[in-house]
This record gives C-alpha cells, structure tokens and sequence, in this order.
C-alpha cells in the first residue's frame, strides 16, 4: 500500500489553475524525486500535501488517513514533514534549539508543565538532547551548534533542515531542492547523508532540478509539466520519455 | 527610606510587572499589545470595585484581577485569530480605548470621570506609617512569583516554540507546533499579569479613573522592554526601573536649568527621557540585557549515535 496516494488534486490561484488533478504515489521506504519544469507546480503540490495551502478538490491519502485541508501542525505531527526550496527557519534560534524543537512529544510544550517543571519533561528534554547531538554529529554541525541560523551559509542551513526532519522522526519527508545554491562538495555530502533517511524508516520525496543528483539517488522519479503528472518511472525511463523533453524544452514548431 | 522613593519603588515594581507581561508575548512570541494600559485598567476596576462597592476582601480582589485580565485577553486573542497578525496590535489599541470609554462613561458602574475613591490597602489603618513599606514588599513579593514564572517558561520548551512562532509561525506549524494555542495561552497568561498589576496599582494610590489609564503608558512599558532587553525576563524589569527612573529623575533635573517657565520645562522633561532612550538603544541596540541563546547541555558521556 503507497504510504502517500494523492487522488485528482486541484489548486487554483486567482483563476489560475496551478495543480489540475494530480495523481500519484509514494510508496514506503525510498527516495522518490519530483521532477519537472519551472511552474509546473511541484512547489504547490508541496504547499497542499503539508497543509499549508488548502486543496479546491481531491484526496490526500497518507498512512491510511486522509489529510486534505488538515493544518500544518496536524500534518507535522502525523508524521509527514516538509522542508523549503529557500532553507527557512528561526534565524535567532541556535542549531540545537532548531533541532530540539522538531523532537516530538515533550509534555514541557504544555504552558502548566513548563511553568511546575515536572519531571517528564525534564527526562524527555534530556532525551531529546542527546538525540540532538547525535543529529548535529551527524550532518557535521556539532561544532556550530550554538550557533544561530542566521550566521550558518547557506549549505549549512539546507543541512540543518535535513537535520530537523530527522529529529521529528517522520514516515515521510517532502524535501524542496535539498541542494538548490549548494556548492558541489557539499550537495554530495547532502545526497550522502539523504541515502539515510530511508534506512532509519523515513521515505523522501524530493523536488530537485540537478539531473545527476536525481540520477544518483531518485528511483523512481516522477514527472510533473502543467499542473498534472506527466510520467514515472526509473530515471532513465523518464529520461528516454520524448513528453518529458518537450516539456522541459518546448514543442518543437510544427 | 524616605517614602518619596519608596512611592517610586513601589511605582515601579508594577510598571516591572507590566513589563514582564509585554515581555512574555512581545520577546517571547512576537505579539504586539498596543492596548497594555486596557488590561490593566480591567484589573484596577475588577479588584477596585469588588472590593469598595462589593465589599470583598482584597486578595479576592487581586485574585479577581488576574481573572479579569486573563479573560479579556483570552476574548481579544479569539477574536483576532482570523486576522493577520499586524491587526493584533489594531484591535488591542483599539480594545485599551474602549476599556476606557466605558470607565468614563458607564457612571452607574464606575463612576465615570471622577474615578472609584476609597480602594482599601491591606491593613492600612493598622500599619499607618508603615504602609508605604509594607505594600512595597508586598509588590516585590508578586514581582518575584511573576518573575520565577516567566522566567521559568522563558527557558521551558514551550518558551522555546513561542520564539520559534516570534521568528516564523508558518515554519513553527510544519515543526509540528499548534501555533493558535501556543499564542492564545501566552495572550491570556500575560494580559492576567497586567490585571493583576492594575489591581496592585489602584489598592496602593486607593484611586483609579479613566485617565490614568492613557495610552502613554503602553508606550512607556514598550519603552522600558525595548531598552532594557526584548526576549529577557531580567532585561525588561531592569528596563521598567530604567524608565521610572528617567521618568523621576528628570523632573528634578529640569528644574535646575535656568529661566525656563513651568511649561518650558514639562517639555524638557519629555525630550531628557526621549534623548535618554535613544542612547541607549543607538548603544546597546538590542538592550542593556540581551537575548541570550541557551548554550546546548554538553552530553556527559562520550559519543554516541
């Protein structure tokens, strides 16, 4: 059973249609990439399926439950996280308190625990530290971890959103051009580090535009031109696809 | 301590409440209160006419207060959570001034204009002289709970996804945060402060009315919380003592600047405490105490993944 099934999505903005019945889906365990031309609406898709922009029509089946029109938080905490094709975050917020604050369940978020200090929020804070650190080593920014995100580049940055998708533990994580404006040492680092996701549990569907990085890492990749799905299949599938070529370089005159 | 100061201690000390209340949402999560003064005017008149026409005892009053503002930040909050979020800072300015509409106007209830006289301090008659320094202390105790509490959320979990809401409330709702709860609890929590303050304020003076309630007040507490340090517990009580202080001083200050008239130097006194603020925010451009950022807990064992 797919652990995202997405069933005739549509999203229009001021009369125009962005995403014009989307079909597709995920199944569980490995990285799927979302590929297609500028204003083909993988952005969107990404906008709707993460609550963040509600749906006109269709169905968004994950993990069994149909989350259309859900808020993002209830998204979140379901088990489906997202990151941002521009890396987003807290910019006052150091690398430890942005990864802390993607850990789940710690009963100190309710305003009476955190006011009496109970117990259980101390021992899940000091869980979740230790998570923390780990993730930090991990993704080689323990050394910036006191940091604040707004004094890490740009690399660092798409690294630390990794970061915190992993501390959340998803089922799945949506990753919005994990390597966009990244130097080609670190985007290989990021894809490395991308590789283990699915083997600590967590599935990937990624947007990204460096075919090579979709090569290396996607199977199987899905197509989107025009609001809708055009194709999926293996890379090289899509990429021997003459659809898929027009829709990134145009119909040929006839 | 002579009892001109200890007034100004005392003053203070609520104005530090104030502070803490603004800080708790402003520093902790990014919302604006321009109607300040509006939830400590409900707090002044919940404990102030309990307590003189409802014949109450005074802590009920307090704690009455703390219901009051707590309340009416709570309606304010609902009320707005289909706005933006700029339009917060709107309707609390706007909520401030009907507060004081209806204290001016609703005469059978607050006697409007000329105020509620008579507001019973604790065991005034009894202490006499005393009672400047008793209710003093009194007004430190409440700073010291209030303070611990805020503090304590301050560098809770909670504290820390109201910051996160402050930087980015739509990247705080991917991160799982239910954004509407986090900032209705604050809300409420820190309009129930300022009641609590208003309700210290009118049983210390033993008056209140409408006019005491102006939207300069708003502006001072912002003031003091700007200078002193947004996001920083200490930061805005040192901020609120920063601005009494300035308040106070200058008047005497002024009087010693030759052949200016009563008027002349009123204005002085006002460009003293603008020019006073500006350097120390062209100084210490994020306040005299800074928002600190907690250094990670070092784990005690070695490495682990």
């Amino acid at each position: 059973m797919p652990l995202l099934e997405i069933r005739n999505l549509r999203r229009a903005f001021y009369g125009l249609d962005v995403l014009r019945g989307v079909d597709l889906a995920v199944e569980p365990g490995g990285i799927t990439g979302l590929i297609g031309p500028n204003g083909a609406g993988k952005t969107t898709l990404f906008n709707v399926v993460s609550g963040l922009v509600p749906p006109d029509a269709g169905s968004i089946r994950f993990d069994g439950q149909d989350i259309a029109g859900w808020a993002p938080d209830a998204v979140s905490r379901r088990g489906l996280v997202r990151t941002f094709q521009v890396a987003r975050g807290f910019p006052k917020l150091s690398v430890f308190q942005h990864l802390m604050l993607y850990g789940r369940d710690q009963p100190g978020e309710s305003l009476w625990q955190a006011i009496v200090g109970t117990r259980a929020a101390r021992d899940r804070e000091a869980e979740l530290a230790e998570q923390a650190w780990a993730t930090a080593r991990f993704l080689r920014l323990d050394h910036l971890i006191d940091n604040p995100a707004t004094a890490l580049s740009g690399g660092q940055k798409k690294l630390l959103e990794i970061g915190r998708a992993l501390m959340a533990a998803p089922r799945l994580v949506l990753l919005d051009e994990p390597t966009a404006g990244v130097n080609p040492t670190l985007q290989n680092e990021i894809g490395e580090r991308l590789l283990e996701l699915p083997r600590r549990g967590i599935t990937v569907l990624l947007i990204e535009h460096d075919m090579g990085f979709i090569a290396r890492l996607c199977d199987p990749v899905i197509v989107m031109a025009e609001g809708q799905v055009l194709t999926e299949g293996t890379f090289d599938a899509v990429r021997a696809d003459h659809r898929v070529r027009e829709a990134y370089l145009g119909r040929r005159a006839a | 301590m002579p009892s001109y100061l200890l007034f100004i201690a005392t003053i203070g000390g609520i104005y530090g409440l104030l502070a803490l209340s603004l800080n708790l949402i402003w520093g902790g999560a990014g919302m604006v209160n321009l109607g300040l003064a509006g939830f400590f005017a409900v707090g002044a008149y919940a404990s102030g006419l309990l307590t003189t026409a409802g014949q109450v005892p005074i802590v009920a009053g307090w704690m009455a207060a703390l219901v009051a503002g707590g309340f009416a930040g709570l309606i304010v909050t609902l009320s707005t959570t289909r706005l933006r979020q700029d339009y917060l800072a709107i309707v609390t300015l706007g909520f401030a001034e009907v507060v004081r509409l209806v204290a001016a106007n609703e005469i059978w209830l607050t006697r409007g204009t000329d105020g509620i006289s008579g507001i019973p301090g604790p065991w005034k008659s009894a202490l006499g002289q005393n009672f400047n320094s008793v209710y003093f202390l009194i007004v430190v105790a409440a700073l010291v709970v209030v303070f611990l509490v805020v503090r304590r959320i301050d560098r809770s979990p909670y504290g820390r996804a109201l910051r996160a809401i402050r930087e980015d409330a739509q990247v705080a709702q991917v991160a799982g945060k239910p954004v509407l709860r986090f900032k209705t609890e604050a809300f409420t929590l820190s309009a129930a402060i300022a009641g609590l303050a208003g309700a210290l304020y009118g049983h210390f003076t033993s008056y209140i009315a409408p006019d005491l309630f102006l939207p300069l007040i708003t502006v001072y507490i912002f003031l003091a919380v700007a200078s002193g340090g947004t996001g920083r517990p200490a930061g805005a009580l040192l901020g609120a003592y920063l601005v009494m202080t300035l308040l106070e001083s200058s008047r005497f200050f002024v009087e010693w600047i030759p052949g200016t008239t009563a008027v002349q130097r009123a204005a002085l006194k006002e460009l003293l405490i603008a020019v006073a603020l500006i350097l120390v925010l062209r100084l210490k451009p994020s306040g005299v105490l800074p928002e600190r950022i907690p250094p990670a807990p070092r784990p005690a064992t070695g490495a682990s993944s």
